[in-house]
């Protein structure tokens, strides 16, 4: 699966994106995010502002229960602000 | 959701700058009695921050920008009866007073263009995945969103 980061997001985590081998037990973003946490603080400093983050599966907006799969393209970003 | 848009539609994300009057010029080969066109500038001052602003870089997220403004253009044509669509958004590094985005909306009449054209900018403005930064005296930061955008889409719930 891919991870793509955007804005802040990025700076934070310090990649515009990876690559990842989905483990057996994360089934959906919320799992994902969780299986992140525990990769090192960058993420969390990210993911506990949650209010902040907008997540994209196949480039398509969605929740934290959508369920996603090791050929899902996954996006973080915070909300937008072009125009 | 599926159906087609049958009317032209351009949509372009790019670096270089855009040109009004060519791009009205397109508007106008269609079957039309009126166009709008709305021009975001880049302002030279941080209303909420109360600084100057010396350059802005805007990034995006390729491939769901452009479907992001796709749905969009969909709904609008959709909901009002329109002969033409362009939408340009610039990304990159611009300075104040430059032109960030174009949306021009071609009509048989000017209330559908207006109407339409309001519609897809203020739906660009929460949907379409693009980010702001601002860089004063060589500081960068992260444009904030601005919940008034948010509040804008609301009278087009129907």
């Amino acid at each position: 699966m891919v991870i793509k980061y955007f804005s802040w997001i990025k700076e934070h985590i310090g990649k515009s994106e990876e690559f990842i081998e989905l483990p057996d037990n994360v089934k959906n973003i919320s799992e994902l995010i969780n299986y992140l946490n525990n990769l090192n603080d960058n993420y969390k400093k990210v993911f506990i502002k949650k209010d902040l983050i907008k997540i994209a599966v196949n480039r398509t907006y969605c929740s934290v229960e959508t369920k996603i799969s090791n050929n899902d393209e996954i996006a973080f970003f915070p909300p937008v602000t072009g125009g | 959701m599926d159906r087609k848009i049958t009317i032209p539609v351009k949509i372009k994300i790019q670096n270089k700058d855009f040109d009004v009057s060519e791009e009205t010029k397109i508007l106008r080969e269609n079957q039309t009695g009126a166009i709008v066109n709305f021009v975001g500038v880049v302002r030279g001052f941080d209303e909420r921050n109360n600084s100057l602003i010396d350059a802005m870089t805007l990034e995006h997220y390729p491939g769901m920008t452009e479907l992001e403004i796709e749905k969009i253009v969909k709904e609008s044509c959709e909901r009002w009866n329109i002969t033409g669509v362009t939408v340009i958004h610039r990304v990159g590094k611009l300075l104040p007073s430059d032109q960030i985005v174009f949306v021009g909306v071609s009509a048989k009449h000017r209330q559908n263009a207006f109407d339409s054209c309001n519609f897809i900018m203020d739906w660009l403005k929460t949907k379409a995945p693009f980010w702001k930064v601002e860089e004063d005296n060589n500081q960068k930061k992260w444009v904030n969103y601005n919940l008034s955008d948010d509040e804008a889409t609301k009278k087009w719930v129907v």
